[in-house]
């Protein structure tokens, strides 16, 4: 077997999200929240077991959360993964989260993944094409969202002004190796400021706004620790992965080691595992310019660069520092999505019922769904496709539940309708009750003859008998 | 659905009409700017010989390989020139592949003229093709020009398809080989669409905007600074109704391109197509001229190379190892080395042990013993003495070199210019038998102006006969031009003053390399660029991620740019109305006049006071027939003539300040015979109460900390500073 990669991996897995309201509670903080009947933390937990990335620091915000996480890990992960939770007081940020973790960062490369990543993007590529590279920093980039149903697809195509606001606005080199800019799509008012620059190096800037960070960075650790240094950093989104890739023609990054690695950044691969970066080796500029322009060929005349070369000869002054920035775009094919708000939990769950199913890992019967044996159906009772219902759930008489998701130990009575939800664990829904797109969180109990349209309700929530609700969120005082 | 609609109705009669139309070309035999001065002072540049065979014939035999029909032939400058060459060649007769009609004008300032001007004739019934007569191509057109028809029935609004070119700029001078600058654009991969066009790249400028808009259209864009135009396009007839409709439309990139793009005028859309294997360049300025003669002989553009090339009536040349030209009348001396990439053209004589190298040389030459010539552009009947030593240098017919003359890299020789013995014509001097005009107008709206000029702009200067200046050795023009040849030896010619580049920026775009320092320089720059940039920056993080503090300092940069221009462009109304003050306007409109000038340029009264003064003193120069005795006394002439004028507009110490400054620059610059006599003249402004002494006073403290080579001026002025400072205590002791 392969020796692990010398990777270090930060799964950052947030605590219990406002975004996320009223679903998540200090009960269920969101690293535990149930995609298809499993936390949503097992997604990338799962992922990164894949590519033989065990050493792994969980970061949750929140000493309950923490607490809550960490048992649950112990249970799920203790023989399979090296994992570590650290907590970290609410409110800090990404950066926030990385600080509290620096001291444990001892690899060569450190792999951030965002806890709520559901993705079947191998981090293991991610990885390979960051060490390939020799990169400072490489981030997993996949095309923005077109799933979550015919009706949000069509709608998403139509508006304009919402499509660019949750995409990054990146620009690649031709080969789609490089990084050259990124800017966070809502935060772009009305123009896009590029630096001329970087086009110049390159030539040709490839600028899309259709993709989205998938927030999965691998930094060189000399890198990462010398960016968290300064001062007024609070998203590795939005404030450290713009600042690399702003400066990666004049690195302001001093890397504390020397090192002599300028031979290995041409054939850096595998075997230099613990060669320490070339970050701060001289690599003067134009070697620089001529590593982004590598794909390229160069006008007939290339006297200039023989000129240029001279320069370099008698330079006098410090070369110019530089990084590589990265990017690493998944494929079309490949599902990549984070869980970061209420439509996109509800979305998740109908892709892993529907188009990604094959990231749950559970076996889907000849109806196209996922009924566990311990479930008990009543009389005329159907469950249609992409369904999963999970352990212990009682369904009574006549009832339908299509393309829905049911927890563990739910009771639920007869003629009750549940199409296109989420009810998660330990749930009583009554006789005659009609759930339509809704997120029924764990303990909560629907009366008799109570009928829900696209409501969000709280865990412990009681819905009274025969109320209505339609596009709310209910949670209990 | 508007879209389809119209693609419907223009699918339904497009495909007659387009089978109807024979393919035209409208083909401008004028550039409409100076870059090529002083040579188009007597050529059109479309006749100035490339490869020993004048430019146009390159771009028309394009033409006729392309299957077009009919061309336009515009001509503007030197006209008749033109028409005569086209007259008597072969183009002109009915077995060419394509009748050509020649429109002339004399009125058109810029290509936008032009076309407006091709529009009134009404010739034009379909798409055609627009080149300049400096193009050298060997590109097809079929495939563009399909495309071009199929975009346009499905999207009625394409007007434009534009020719582009890989190149990369070398990234230390932003410039491509061909010495065109750099340019931005962005294109849409799918539709190859053009979304932005920027050129005159401006360094200060860091970040290039593009509006978020064109990213909800279209997902993906390519910013690309490795293109390079090619100037030629596919238009659509409506691209004439567009410049007729936008009537300051001039320039075909800079107004039209970038105002159908940002101005988003009429939704109409232009696309580009890439040319991959072909050769394609247009002659813009000597550097281009370089390189695309060194491409023309290595036959990058076959089959317009110089022994494929229809000769007419003249010897072709041949091809010979190494990349050698040579027509067969050729009269070399045995010893003559013929290094490799050279043309020679027939009748030429070489003498002994001279050698040639990377060279073209015309026909009817004749070159003495030991002369070296290396990456030199010799056109017809020059003469070249013995022991000359020429490189990287154009010169044109009729030049003779006496011996022992020497060019340095870049120099221009314009025709029948003549060096004398032992002398040597400094690197990028560009040499006339024609004065320069003494109108250089720096403002580039006026850069249209002028490649007519020769005639109009400057009639008093045509009017001198090159016999004349032969005769008095060219001694009195030397208010703007100084003169070449100094001694009596013989010479003939004026060197010009650089014009809107700048000395210092003259090496761009000449024949010659770029010199190694330069190169240097530009390097040394990059690291200093970086270094302040970098520590601005360092502040810049932002939680946007967006770069914020550079943005706005750009937009200041920028303003700042054009606000200096302004400046200049406002000192030159102000030297107008001037002028005709002098001419007998009564005195009070004319303050009127300066004000609303003030005004509407938003200058300072500090900057508008320097103004006015620059204009008495150069009213000075007129007056004083440039002789230094009369100079004084004209200054001090003009000085109370306009003293209420000055008076008026220097009110207080700041601009007095100004005003001395002012007069100090021009005393380093433009005027320098004012040089010797400055300190009489801050006298006199002192005694005529222009100028107190506070200001004066001020100025030489101003003046303390400055170079030493700023403080000529204070130092010559010491014994009038002495007194000044003395005369106040003598006051105050009286009091």
């Amino acid at each position: 077997m392969d020796p692990p990669m010398d990777f270090q991996v930060v799964v950052l897995a947030g605590g219990t999200s406002d975004k996320l309201s009223p679903l998540v509670s200090k009960e269920l903080p969101k690293a535990l929240l149930p995609v298809a009947n499993k936390p949503l933390l097992s997604y990338p937990l799962e992922l990164l077991e894949a590519s033989n990335l065990k050493n792994i620091i969980v970061v949750v915000e929140g000493d309950e959360a923490a607490t809550q996480v960490e048992s649950w890990l112990s249970v799920a992960y203790m023989d399979r993964l090296n994992v570590e939770v650290v907590k970290t007081p609410g409110d800090v940020g990404t950066v926030g989260a990385i600080r509290a973790v620096a001291p444990f960062l001892i690899s060569t490369d450190i792999l951030i993944v965002s806890g709520d990543l559901v993705s079947d993007t191998s981090p293991g590529a991610i990885a390979a094409t960051h060490r390939r590279h020799g990169a400072a920093v490489t981030a997993l980039f996949c095309p923005a969202p077109v799933s979550g149903g015919a009706d949000s697809s069509t709608s998403g195509g139509k508006d304009k002004a919402k499509k660019p606001s949750r995409c990054n606005i990146v620009g690649l080199d031709p080969t789609r190796q490089f990084l050259l800019h990124v800017v966070s799509g809502a935060k772009v008012e009305k123009d896009i400021h590029i630096q001329k620059r970087i086009v110049r190096a390159v030539g040709q800037m490839e600028i899309r706004s259709d993709f989205m960070d998938a927030h999965v960075y691998a930094f060189k650790r000399t890198v990462l620790l010398d960016v968290l240094e300064k001062e007024n950093l609070y998203s590795i989104k939005q404030d450290v992965l713009p600042y690399l890739v702003r400066t990666q023609l004049r690195s302001e990054i001093s890397a504390k080691k020397e090192n002599s690695a300028d031979e290995s950044s041409n054939g850096a691969t595998k075997e230099l595992p613990s060669e320490d970066i070339n970050i701060n080796s001289a690599v003067p500029s134009n070697q620089n310019l001529r590593w982004l322009s590598q794909h390229r060929e160069i006008a007939p005349s290339s006297y200039q660069e023989i000129h240029i070369s001279d320069c370099d000869m008698n330079k006098s002054r410090p070369a110019k520092k530089t990084h590589k920035c990265c990017i690493y775009l998944s494929g079309k094919t490949q599902y990549c999505a984070r869980l970061n708000s209420v439509q996109a939990f509800g979305d998740i769950n109908r892709d892993m019922l529907g188009e990604a199913s094959r990231i749950t890992g559970y076996t889907f019967s000849a109806q196209n769904n996922v009924v566990h044996p311990t479930v008990v159906q009543g009389a005329k009772t159907t469950a249609g496709g992409q369904c999963i219902i999970a352990e212990g759930t009682i369904l009574g008489d006549k009832c339908s539940v299509k393309r829905s998701v049911i927890g563990r130990h739910c009771r639920i009575g007869s003629n009750v309708k549940i199409v296109n939800s989420i009810v998660m664990n330990h749930i009583t829904i009554e006789d005659n009750c009609t759930i339509q797109g809704s997120v029924i969180s764990s303990n909560v109990q629907i009366q008799e003859r109570a009928s829900l349209k696209d409501c969000q309700v709280g865990a412990g929530y009681v819905i009274t008998a025969g109320s209505e609700y339609k596009s709310e969120p209910l949670t209990k005082k | 659905m508007a879209q389809k609609k119209g693609g419907k109705t223009a699918a339904s009669d497009d495909p007659e009409e387009l089978a109807r139309t024979p393919l035209q070309a409208v083909l401008l035999a004028d550039t409409f700017n100076l870059k090529f001065r002083p040579i188009t002072l007597e050529r059109p540049k479309v006749l100035l010989p490339l490869v020993n065979t004048p430019m146009i014939d390159y771009t028309l035999a394009w033409l006729e390989s392309v299957g077009v029909e009919e061309v336009f032939l515009f001509c503007c400058a030197h006209a008749e020139q033109v028409k005569e060459y086209i007259g008597n060649s072969h183009w002109g007769q009915s077995h060419a592949g394509f009748s050509i009609t020649t429109i002339e004008s004399n009125f058109s300032m810029s290509a936008g003229d032009a076309l407006r001007f091709i529009e009134g004739k009404n010739v034009i019934r379909g798409d055609f093709i627009l080149i300049t007569g400096d193009t050298i191509s060997n590109m097809s057109l079929t495939e563009a020009l399909q495309a071009h028809k199929d975009r346009r029935k499905k999207d009625p609004d394409t007007v434009m398809t534009m020719f582009v070119k890989r190149s990369k700029p070398m990234p230390l001078t932003h410039q491509t080989r061909l010495g065109n600058d750099e340019i931005m654009m962005a294109i849409d991969p799918e539709t190859k669409q053009l979304l932005y066009y920027e050129d005159r790249f401006d360094s200060s400028k860091r970040a290039v905007t593009l509006d978020k808009s064109l990213l909800a259209d279209n997902a993906s864009l390519y910013l690309r600074t490795d293109l390079e135009d090619c100037c030629i396009d596919i238009c659509s007839p409506e691209v004439l109704t567009i410049f007729l409709d936008n009537f300051d439309y001039q320039h075909l990139r800079r107004h039209f391109v970038k105002g159908l793009l940002h101005d988003d005028i009429m939704g109409k859309k232009i696309y580009t197509h890439e040319i991959d294997s072909s050769y394609t360049a247009r002659v813009d300025n000597y550097r281009s001229y370089d390189t695309i003669s060194k491409d023309i002989i290595q036959r990058w553009s076959f089959p317009l190379v110089p022994d494929v090339l229809y000769a007419g009536n003249r010897a072709q040349m041949r091809l010979q190892r190494e990349g050698i030209y040579k027509a067969p009348d050729v009269t070399l001396s045995p010893s003559v080395r013929i290094g490799a990439f050279t043309a020679i053209g027939s009748g030429t004589i070489i003498g002994e042990n001279s050698s040639v190298s990377n060279s073209v040389i015309g026909e009817l030459c004749t070159i003495g013993r030991n002369v070296s010539i290396d990456g030199c552009y010799i056109w017809d009947s020059v003469t070249i003495e013995d022991g000359c030593r020429l490189s990287h240098s154009i010169v044109c017919d009729g030049v003779h070199l006496h011996t022992g003359a020497t060019l340095e890299p870049g120099v221009i020789l314009s025709f029948k210019v003549e060096v004398g013995q032992n002398i040597t014509v400094p690197a990028y001097s560009k040499v006339s038998l024609l004065p320069q005009p003494s109108k250089q107008d720096s403002d580039e709206e006026l850069e249209y102006a002028d490649t007519n000029s020769g005639v109009i702009d400057s009639p008093s200067i045509a009017s001198i006969s090159p016999a004349n200046i032969e005769h008095d050795h060219v001694s009195s023009f030397d208010t703007e031009q100084s003169v070449l040849l100094e001694g009596g030896l013989s010479g003939v010619g004026y060197i010009w003053t650089s014009c809107e580049t700048g000395n210092e920026e003259e090496w761009r775009y000449s024949v010659a390399p770029i010199p190694v320092e330069k190169l240097k320089e530009f390097y040394a720059k990059m690291f200093d660029e970086d270094e302040s940039s970098s520590d601005g920056e360092q502040t810049g993080i932002t939680h946007s991620g967006e770069l914020i503090s550079e943005s706005k300092s750009t937009d200041f940069d920028d303003s700042d740019g054009e606000y200096k221009g302004d400046v200049s462009k406002f000192e030159k109304e102000v030297e107008e109305t001037f002028e005709r003050a002098l001419g007998g306007v009564a005195e009070e409109n004319v303050q009127l006049e300066i004000n609303s000038l003030r005004m509407s340029f938003n200058v300072t009264h500090a900057e508008c006071a320097g103004a006015v003064f620059q204009s008495v003193i150069k009213s000075a120069i007129i007056a004083s027939n440039s002789s230094k005795s009369n100079l004084l006394k004209a200054t001090i002439d003009a000085i109370e003539r306009s003293k209420g004028l000055l008076s008026y507009f220097i009110t207080n110490v700041d601009e007095e300040i100004e005003v001395i400054l002012k007069f100090e620059e021009m005393c380093m610059e433009i005027t320098r015979e004012f040089a010797p006599i400055f300190s009489s003249v801050l006298h006199q402004l002192y005694d005529k109460e222009v100028i107190t002494e506070d200001a004066i006073l001020k100025w030489e403290s101003e003046k303390a900390d400055a170079d030493e080579s700023d403080k000529v001026f204070v130092k010559q002025s010491e014994a009038f500073l002495k007194w000044l400072k003395e005369a106040p205590e003598e006051d105050d002791e009286d009091e």
